[in-house]
């Protein structure tokens, strides 16, 4: 099992550095992420040794940088026909959708890492939490693994990527903004108010923001694994439902 | 070694493949043959467990796919139709790939790769990416992932289809070479490549199996099975033909104008031999004859006969196979 896993991960990851895919991705996601920290944070201007300014953007980071990762997953193998092979070898199903759903979030993990200099600069000026810090990547990172199942579940119902990245970038945006003060407030006053927690509580944003006050609550592991679990056990039923559509 | 039970497939109100069943032993080649859009890759899908049948199942080496679909699946190798692979991998990493997955660790799976780059001359590209390669080699690439792990059981959809005359020659050639070992299908709509490579052939058309034996058995389904041709002089045509129409084995008599005379092709009535009736007329009247051939009936016929009964039947001198016939 883990063996099958391995090898899949290791083919897609391969496969990721074997064109400029990998490198663009890379490099957009470290511009964006320090356009989004130094310009929309005020990183300097708030004059405070955290990375608050520069995690507070990631859920829209992700918006735009994950479907396009996760957009190729499975419609890529659709379209060439390569799912043919692929699922014709002896393996099952959930070792395919865990094979390349890893790949892909251990890459996102590598560009997640890159940002490494960033914590050195706060590290540099003053006397950061650095237990806020680890949170915070983890955190991301597992919001990141949410973002990637949702998209991969997408991607394994169509063959057309730009298709699969509409949909999942579509979808992530109802999942982030459905915790923003901006839609909880279009609730607030009509609405019961156990509706407006449901919304609140269904959003990525929420825990996420959670997990970089620095708490890591179980609550918010459970929430962003249990959107993975959801989201990736809708992938294997999505890839057997129509890979030969 | 590969048995087919009742496989069935409907897409919608569509039967793709209707009732299917064959068995495909050690040391037979199974052509299957069909029009476009006859069933073949749908039924192939079914045998390797990528399509789930409507009813009906396929059972390798005694695995039965949609019940133990892994033993089943380590049993065979598959190429696809259409030979996909990785496009930005390189050849020998995808092999690895396949040989991993199929369960060869380390220094093994480098030998399997090794064997199988040999076996089907994938040396000189062997460190190309697969998008880089014709359309001839990244077949060879299907193949040799099909192959890697020297499998029992072979099913290869259009193995051949997109090569030129050399490729179709040598692929042939690796097919043959392991027949003995192997139960193997291959998938064609090349009645050519079932006279070459086939041991069986089967027809199938609309879904369903409409003609199961050897190549030479179902070429004896031919209208033109035992038809014998001659080529006489112009004049003496017409007598001979309505002598010939006599004869109680004769079903019909043909004429066309050939290059050094007419050819008159006798039918032949179910097939029967009828060369030494014609011989002894002949004889009996002194006819002048240029020359005889009898036909054996060409698969070309029966296939179309068989899988679209309602096209007119073309006599054999309509393929420009002059040649071949006239020797």
């Amino acid at each position: 099992m883990i063996h099958n896993i391995s090898i899949i991960c290791r083919r897609e990851l391969s496969g990721y550095f074997a064109t400029p895919l990998a490198y663009v991705f890379i490099v957009v996601f470290l511009v964006l992420a320090g356009v989004l920290t130094f310009f929309a944070g005020n990183f300097f201007e708030r004059g405070q040794a955290d990375l608050q300014s520069f995690f507070t953007y990631h859920p829209w980071l992700y918006l735009m940088l994950i479907p396009a990762v996760s957009m190729r997953l499975w419609a890529e193998e659709r379209k060439s026909g390569t799912i043919e092979l692929f699922l014709t070898l002896p393996i099952r199903l959930g070792e395919a959708v865990l094979g390349k759903f890893l790949a892909a979030w251990l890459f996102i993990g590598l560009a997640l890492a890159l940002t490494f200099p960033l914590w050195l600069t706060v590290l540099f000026l003053g006397d950061p939490d650095n237990g806020v810090i680890l949170a915070s990547y983890i955190g991301s990172w597992l919001m990141a693994g949410a973002i990637l199942a949702l998209g991969a579940a997408v991607s394994a119902a169509t063959k057309n990527q730009i298709v699969a990245f509409i949909v999942s970038a579509s979808l992530v945006f109802v999942l982030i903004a459905a915790g923003t003060p901006t839609v909880l407030g279009l609730f607030e006053g009509w609405a019961p108010e156990g509706l407006t927690r449901a919304v609140a509580g269904a959003s990525i944003f929420r825990h996420f923001s959670a997990i970089t006050r620095g708490v890591l609550d179980m609550r918010d592991l459970v929430y962003f694994l249990s959107l993975m679990v959801a989201f990736l056990g809708a992938n294997a039923v999505l890839v057997d439902l129509m890979k030969a559509e | 070694m590969l048995e087919l039970h009742n496989l069935s497939k409907k897409f919608g109100s569509l039967v793709a493949v209707d009732d299917v069943s064959f068995t495909v032993a050690k040391g037979e080649v199974l052509g299957f043959l069909g029009p476009n859009g006859a069933g073949k890759s749908t039924t192939m899908k079914m045998a390797t467990g990528f399509l789930a049948p409507t009813t009906g199942t396929a059972v390798v080496c005694g695995h039965d796919i949609l019940r133990q679909p892994l033993a089943a699946k380590r049993q065979f190798g598959y190429l696809p139709e259409g030979a996909p692979a990785y496009p930005d991998m390189i050849v020998a990493a995808f092999l690895r790939f396949v040989a991993h997955i199929r369960g060869f660790r380390g220094d093994e799976a480098a030998a399997r790769v090794d064997h199988i780059v040999e076996l089907v001359h994938l040396g000189e590209v062997c460190d190309q990416r697969i998008d880089t390669l014709s359309k001839g080699f990244r077949r060879r690439v299907g193949v040799a992932q099909a192959l890697i792990h020297d499998p029992p059981v072979v099913i290869l959809d259009e193995p051949t289809d997109g090569l030129d005359p050399n490729q179709k020659h040598e692929m042939r050639r690796i097919i043959s070479a392991m027949r003995p070992e192997k139960a193997i299908i291959i998938s064609t709509h090349l009645l050519e490549e079932v006279e070459a490579v086939c041991s069986r052939a089967i027809v199938i058309a609309h879904g369903r199996i409409l003609a199961d034996g050897t190549p030479a058995e179902l070429a004896a389904r031919s209208r033109y099975h035992n038809a014998v041709r001659i080529t006489v002089a112009h004049g003496n045509a017409a007598k001979m033909r309505a002598e010939l129409d006599q004869l109680d084995d004769v079903a019909a008599v043909e004429t066309a104008e050939g290059e050094d005379g007419v050819i008159l092709l006798v039918l032949a009535r179910d097939g029967r031999p009828i060369a030494d009736d014609i011989a002894d007329l002949a004889r009996l009247r002194r006819w002048k004859l240029a020359s005889t051939a009898v036909e054996r009936g060409r698969l070309d016929d029966v296939f179309r006969a068989i899988t679209a009964p309602e096209s007119e039947p073309r006599p054999p001198w309509d393929l420009g196979e002059f040649a071949k016939l006239t020797n």
